[in-house]
């Protein structure tokens, strides 16, 4: 560990920088990396490598090849490129490859060179030409900005969401700017250009020119700016070696600092962490690499090979054939612990854990040390801190080693953020391997969040690793493990080299009944790549049907769609269905699949009845089904208001019954008609609304109005049985009291219904005296009940005793009251012993 | 009455959150379109509404105006309709009226549908047909349960029977299954689930799915309701067809009981105006008499009214302090009984007026053999009276399906001519209410449809259950067999008499029929508690035309010493009568567990043959 600080490199008073290698490149590359068109992701992202774009390329025989490599130079993907001419490689934000070509086009691949889609950035873009372009990254999403032939700037903020932007012209422009950068501020994206001397400021609607503060008037012109990882500092770089260092707004200079080279350099980036003060900037020559910042000296690295710069959120990634390094600043508290002879309390610990190992009583003099000062937790905290930010596994360790020392000194310090960071570390670790090659830093890590990081092991198909990472990390099911099993599963459908039955049957297996796995969402991808019978079969495994029907409608299977909205229960489901197929279908096959969908039939019907009622119609004709159109017809009769509309629906149900061959219903409708035209004569000739009345009422009516003639005439005519006739006239009789017309009628025939209902019906009316001509007629089994209703309790007993029947005699005897009935009860009593005594 | 019963009957849960859970939720919808704004009510969402929520509560969230849907709208100048509806077509015509009226004559509103208890797809179909989908904005209100008595949540769903029965419309399942679903949530989990019946049978598994998608943890819960057992309608229609003769059963049929209250009107009250009560355990005088059988309902009444007058003379003897007393705490107590107490010897006696007549006993006696299956003759004989007479359209109509019912349909002779008599008195548009009987197996001619039912059976086999359950619907326009007697006489529904069955101490649950005839209904669930199952029944179950299920969930814990598993949900899809619920009242106490009733509606015969008849247009 003497050695320890051997590589950091001071850069003034405060600050310290280090550069470490990340990878040795695997991708043995044979070209330089200054004949290719090169785009390497931040965030440890993939990089991309366009070879033998030269156009100058006289051997046709050798097509540009595009290849893909991981940050550890393993090959993803390689095509040979067939489209035109390419000017800039970028990445997006969810790690798609944009390639810029000459005539604006932009296509759209992913990391293992599957074309996606492509966009054009316009026409003015494609007459002029694509001269430089640049992709940016804000928090609109991934962005392009063009400079065209014409010297006119056209960008897009979000890629994903194409509105292109014209920006507006720089007077005077008429070669290309030295440099130029995609600036934000304040959520507008803006153009900072420079010619020659002269700094200029492109927004939507016009251009202004600009001179950074504290600039000296003899820096000369500018030859290469800068914009940092979050937009907020700008450096530029002038043709006397001079760098200026300031905020991205132009109003504050940081400092500067004076190179003394004069010649261009190939790249420039800012080398900065999150909440440091420290500010740097990383310039490259073509061997040479130096770190500026707020200092006078500076720091120099020689570089062997061609070099390229990848900025990130924490520092700078240089890329060359055969290494792949790290430069960042050293945070402060690895400094603190690891500086030469820093007394800080996470040094101690580290010290006293070394010393404890040793097992030297030296331990317990560092640690009282830091007891003494109380900084045990902060020494503790500062260990884990320094921990993340070390790359090598063994450092880590004894960090955390230290740390977890030092917590057995106190009482109560949360495991948590240990737990946390020993967690994160084995995660990043993990992908860090080479043959992952995602050389992510903690801070990166952190900012990136763990739900993208998981996104893009899965994007590099990684299923394995994320799944143990969720599982390691205790991620609940449906965030963590069934989304990378449905992307997994997504993926398994795009193979063609395996049979239906085996991707269903594999991805059936692996995914079981995982909770939160859509397997209508991996059919519908499956359904995406052409493979519908696949697609069919994977829905199979779909436990809501619910979630079913859209798809299969979708793949026009309407009439599985169909029962499986019928098995789901949800009859809205089945009304979208039925509605869609509606409008899929002609009239007639719509019909027909109904017909053999009785469930969907009736929720349809229901529909119809009530807002459609023609389309039942049509829909009862094609089953030929004529009960139910003579039903419909009998319905829509109701509605008519002129009579013959009436009889003419009717007619129409006639037709349909005998066609049904429903006798009965075809002889009430016949009577109906029959009864609705003689109703309206009625109404006619007695001026006396009939219609509408039962028959029954029909001739109660008449005969109340002391029509007997047309009463009768109905009776035969419409054969109403004798019984209901008589019930009916002498009701009607009593109620228009006329006793003499009821009087004859009683004496026209034998009564049907017996005489019994001539004394109720007199009684009701409080007509005794009417009553008591009937109740001798009676037949003898209901005469006691005649008398006694007429009130002649004599007789009744006289009956009753005739009978000899004891519970006749009981029931008049009730009806006794001992002040007038005296005689009779007598009687009675009498008449009652005698028979018991028999 | 008399019968103690068991000691240990557990209570039932409250539910009184459920009224609380659907006031929150109206609230906060009402609150969803700030401001004021005029409420239109669904005329049968009225009383449901009353009892969750008064005017008072509605205009603290700013409802200006109310009114009811159908009538056509004053003219309001309120800029904010709500609409408080079922999802039903014509509603949505009414509103798509008044919203296309409006931008006729360029009136700018805010309109707002809340569907109780929910949407369909059918209503929003419709507003996007006559083109206002996109002027109303659209919510759900989930009131699916209202609790009407302390035992009794009813759906307040009486186009339920309707729609599933006649009509094969299953969108009510769904509802079914997402109360049974609150339920299950707040008083579960039900440890053991017993049914029969096809839509008991898909709402139990709709119901199931629901509780998979959402998930929701109930482990380890303690609950609250044990069983529950669901039952259809056409199970058994003979039960639902009979008079009523519990005092609370009358009164519905004689008064019809509406949402768990009755206007009792001059006759009853015996002054001029009609008075609105609510009937249920509150009452203390109702609670006493509701399950019991009419005849010794008026003898409890006059020995009650005897206890009060003694209560009231005891102030003769009493000094000042005592008096005081006596007014302060007694004197109010006993007014609110006296005033209840001359309510009901007033229904009593209206009662009385109505029912005692010789036509009455008549035909309880003519039901009577009807249920026992004798004299048959003399049975049809009555009914054809009946309807020459013109005695009643909706008696007539239930005295026809009853004689079909128990004879497995009529003679086709009987069959027509009742009919064309039916028709003569009682007006010609019944030919189609007598088709929807037919359709649905309440009036139909005995032998026709028996090949079809086979065939039925030999389909059924072939496929799953979930399926047949399709299939069968083709045959749903053929009458279903109801094979009455046979059941009868297996389950021994009519109880052997020797002596007088009496009334005052009921021995078995027929006395809700005055010992004449023990609910089907009710008798397939004590057999099928009784049992833990169906073994046993499956002949019954046969003649029952199947559908049967019995399921335990093995995630809840069986812990016999707890209350709840004496506490079962009886479920009735398409409706429960008051007889059939005091009759379960009656076992509850005799077993010792306590039945809860949830009904789609509560229905009785009128209800159910009203359902059938066809309005014009």
């Amino acid at each position: 560990m003497d050695c320890y600080t051997a590589n950091w490199n001071p850069l003034g008073e405060e600050a310290f920088y280090r550069k470490f290698e990340l990878y040795t490149m695997e991708w043995s590359l044979k070209e330089d990396l200054r004949d290719c068109l090169v785009a390497a992701a931040p965030y440890g992202g993939p990089i991309a490598l366009l070879k033998n774009n030269a156009r100058k390329e006289k051997s046709p025989g050798i097509r540009p090849l595009l290849e893909i490599y991981s940050a550890s130079g393993l090959l993803l993907a390689s095509i040979p490129w067939k489209s035109g001419q390419l000017v800039q490689l970028g990445w997006t934000a969810s790690e798609d490859l944009l390639c810029i070509q000459e005539d604006g086009t932009v296509l759209v691949y992913n990391l293992f060179c599957e074309f996606k889609r492509h966009f054009s950035m316009g026409n003015e873009v494609l007459q002029n030409h694509v001269l430089e372009a640049k992709v940016f990254h804000t928090e609109y999403g991934t962005g392009v900005a063009i400079l065209t032939g014409a010297h006119r700037f056209s960008l897009t903020t979000n890629i994903d969401d194409l509105k292109l932007r014209r920006m507006p012209e720089v007077p005077g422009l008429q070669k290309p700017p030295s440099c130029w950068a995609v600036l934000s501020q304040d959520r507008v994206t803006i153009i900072l250009l420079a010619v020659g001397q002269d700094l200029y400021l492109l927004d939507n609607t016009s251009c202004s020119v600009v001179t950074p503060p504290g600039m000296s008037p003899s820096a000369g012109a500018y030859l290469q700016m800068a914009v940092s990882f979050n937009y907020r500092c700008l450096a530029l770089f002038t043709d006397t070696g001079y760098v200026w260092m300031g905020l991205a707004t132009l109003k504050e200079k940081l400092c500067e600092f004076n190179s003394s080279i004069r010649s261009p350099p190939k790249q420039m980036v800012w080398c900065m962490r999150p909440r440091s003060r420290q500010r740097a900037v990383v310039v490259a020559w073509d061997r040479q690499l130096m770190v500026v910042g707020n200092s006078t000296e500076c720091i120099q690295f020689v570089l062997d090979e061609d070099s390229y710069l990848v900025p990130e959120l924490d520092g700078v990634r240089i890329l060359s054939r055969t290494s792949h390094e790290f430069l960042h600043e050293i945070p402060e508290a690895s400094q603190e612990i690891f500086k030469i002879a820093s007394m800080a309390p996470g040094a101690l610990l580290l010290e006293a854990q070394k010393e404890y190992e040793k097992e030297s009583q030296k331990a317990d003099e560092y640690l009282r040390e830091i007891k003494d000062q109380k900084l045990l937790p902060e020494a503790v905290s500062q260990c884990i801190e320094a921990a993340g930010y070390e790359h090598e596994p063994d450092t880590q360790k004894s960090l955390l080693r230290a740390a977890s020392f030092g917590k057995c000194f106190i009482d109560k310090f949360p495991a948590e953020s240990f737990v946390r960071m020993c967690q994160d570390l084995r995660v990043l670790n993990a992908i860090r391997d080479y043959q992952i090659g995602i050389p992510l830093t903690f801070t990166q890590y952190k900012r990136l969040t763990i739900e993208v990081l998981l996104d893009r092991l899965v994007l590099r198909r990684l299923y394995p690793l994320a799944i143990r990472i969720c599982e390691y990390l205790r991620l609940s099911e449906i965030q963590g493990v069934s989304r990378i099993l449905a992307h997994w599963a997504c993926y398994k459908v795009q193979q063609k080299d395996k049979s239906d039955e085996e991707v269903a049957h594999a991805i059936n297996q692996k995914l079981g009944d995982t909770p939160g796995i859509s397997y209508s969402e991996i059919a519908a991808r499956a359904y995406d790549c052409g493979r519908t019978e696949l697609a069919i079969k994977l829905l199979e495994y779909e436990p809501r049907s619910g979630e079913q029907v859209p798809l299969l409608l979708k793949m026009k299977r309407s009439k599985l769609a169909l029962s499986k909205a019928i098995e789901s229960g949800d009859t809205d489901l089945v009304y979208t269905v039925v509605l869609h197929l509606k409008n899929e279908l002609n009239r007639g096959t719509f019909f027909m699949t109904l017909q053999n969908q009785p469930v969907a039939l009736s929720l349809y019907r229901q529909f119809c009845k009530h807002q459609e009622r023609e389309t039942l119609k049509d829909l009862y004709n094609q089953d030929d089904n004529h009960q139910e159109l003579g039903n419909f017809h009998v319905h829509s009769s109701y509605s008519e208001k002129r009579i013959e509309g009436r009889v003419g629906a009717l007619q129409n149900a006639l037709d349909e019954y005998y066609k049904a061959k429903n006798e009965f219903a075809a002889k009430a409708t016949e009577d109906q008609i029959k009864l609705l035209r003689l109703q309206r004569h009625l109404q006619e000739d007695f001026d006396k609304p009939y219609l509408d009345l039962s028959l029954h009422d029909t001739v109660s009516n008449l005969i109340l109005d002391g029509h007997h003639k047309r009463a009768e005439q109905l009776y035969r005519e419409f054969k109403i049985p004798d019984k209901r006739y008589w019930w009916l006239k002498i009701n009607a009789l009593a109620n228009r009291g006329d006793w003499e017309e009821m009087e004859k009628f009683s004496k026209s025939k034998k009564s049907p219904i017996g005489y019994l209902p001539f004394v109720e019906i007199s009684v009701k009316h409080h007509n005794r005296y009417e009553a008591k001509k009937y109740a001798p007629r009676v037949t003898p089994e209901q005469r006691v009940k005649a008398f006694v209703l007429v009130g002649d309790l004599d007789q009744a007993a006289d009956a009753a005793i005739e009978h000899k029947n004891e519970t006749e005699m009981n029931f008049v005897l009730s009806k006794c009251t001992a002040s007038t009935d005296t005689a009779v009860a007598e009687k009675l009593n009498r008449a009652r012993a005698q028979l018991l005594k028999k | 009455m008399a019968f103690a019963g068991r000691r240990d009957v557990p209570e039932p849960p409250d539910f009184g959150i459920l009224k609380r859970l659907a006031r929150d939720q109206l609230i906060y919808l009402l609150e969803q379109l700030p401001g004021k704004k005029d409420l239109f009510i669904e005329a049968d969402l009225m009383s449901p509404l009353d009892r969750i929520a008064n005017v008072s509560i509605l205009k603290q969230h700013e409802v200006d105006k109310l009114y009811k849907v159908e009538s056509r709208p004053a003219i309001s100048a309120s800029d904010q309709f709500c609409f408080l509806v079922r999802p039903r077509i014509k509603t949505m015509r009414y509103i798509a009226d008044i919203v296309n009226a409006d931008k006729m004559s360029g009136r700018s509103r805010k309109y707002k549908i809340i569907f109780s208890p929910q949407k369909f797809y059918a209503c929003e179909m419709v507003l996007e047909e006559e083109g206002v989908f996109g002027d109303v904005t659209c919510d759900e209100w989930s009131f699916y349960l209202l609790p009407l008595d302390e035992d009794i949540i009813s759906m307040e769903l009486p186009e339920f029977f309707r729609d599933y029965f006649l009509e094969g419309d299953h969108r009510w399942i769904n509802s079914v299954a997402r109360a049974l679903q609150l339920l299950n949530s707040l008083y579960g989990p039900f440890g053991k689930a017993y049914g029969i019946g096809r839509c008991a049978k898909m709402s139990y598994e709709v119901w199931r799915d629901l509780e998979e998608e959402s998930e929701a943890d109930g482990q380890g819960r303690k609950p609250e309701i044990g069983n529950i057992f669901l039952m259809d309608r056409d199970t058994d229609y003979v039960t639902a067809l009979c008079s009523q003769v519990v005092y609370e059963g009358l009164v519905d049929d004689t008064f019809r009981i509406k949402c768990g209250s009755v206007d009792f009107g001059p006759d009853v009250t015996s002054s001029d105006k009609s008075i609105k009560v609510l009937l249920n355990a509150q009452d203390k005088v109702f609670s006493q008499i509701r399950n019991e059988h009419f005849s010794s309902v008026f003898g409890f009444l006059s020995q009650k009214s005897r206890n009060l007058q003694a209560q009231y003379d005891r102030r003769r003897g009493m000094d000042i302090k005592q008096m005081k007393n006596f007014v302060s705490q007694e004197l109010k107590g006993l007014k609110q009984e006296h005033r209840l107490l001359s309510l009901h010897i007033g229904a009593c006696e209206s009662i009385m007026k109505k029912k005692t007549k010789q036509d009455f006993q008549e035909m309880i006696k003519a039901e009577h053999s009807l249920l026992e299956g004798f004299d048959i003759r003399e049975s049809t004989s009555f009914i054809e009276e009946h309807i020459d007479r013109q005695v009643s359209p909706i008696e007539s109509l239930r005295l026809m399906c009853l004689l079909s019912i128990t004879e497995n349909g009529l003679i086709p002779k009987d069959y027509r001519s009742l009919k064309t008599q039916y028709l003569q008195s009682y007006g010609p548009e019944h030919l189609l209410t007598f088709h929807n009987l037919k359709r649905i197996g309440l009036l139909t001619e005995q032998s026709a449809g028996e090949t079809l039912t086979a065939v039925e059976s030999k389909v059924s086999k072939l496929v799953t259950d979930r399926a047949a359950g399709k299939i069968t619907d083709a045959f749903n326009s053929l009458a279903r067999k109801s094979n009455f007697r046979a059941i009868s006489k297996k389950l021994g529904l009519i109880p052997r008499v020797d002596g007088e069955y009496d009334l005052k101490m009921p021995r078995d649950m027929a006395y809700v029929f005055s010992g004449a005839y023990v609910p089907l209904s009710c008798k397939i669930i004590e057999q099928v508690l009784e049992r833990r199952g169906w073994l046993g029944l499956e002949e019954v179950v046969r003649l029952l035309n199947g559908n049967e299920f019995s399921v335990s969930d093995s995630a809840v814990e069986d812990n016999p010493t707890w209350e709840s598993q004496r506490v079962i949900l009886a479920v009735f899809l398409g409706g429960c009568t008051f007889s059939e619920i005091a009759a379960l009242r009656f076992l509850g106490k005799e077993r010792g567990c306590k039945f809860i009733f949830l009904t789609t509606a509560i229905t009785n015969s009128a209800r159910m043959m009203e359902a059938m008849i066809e309005a014009k247009a």
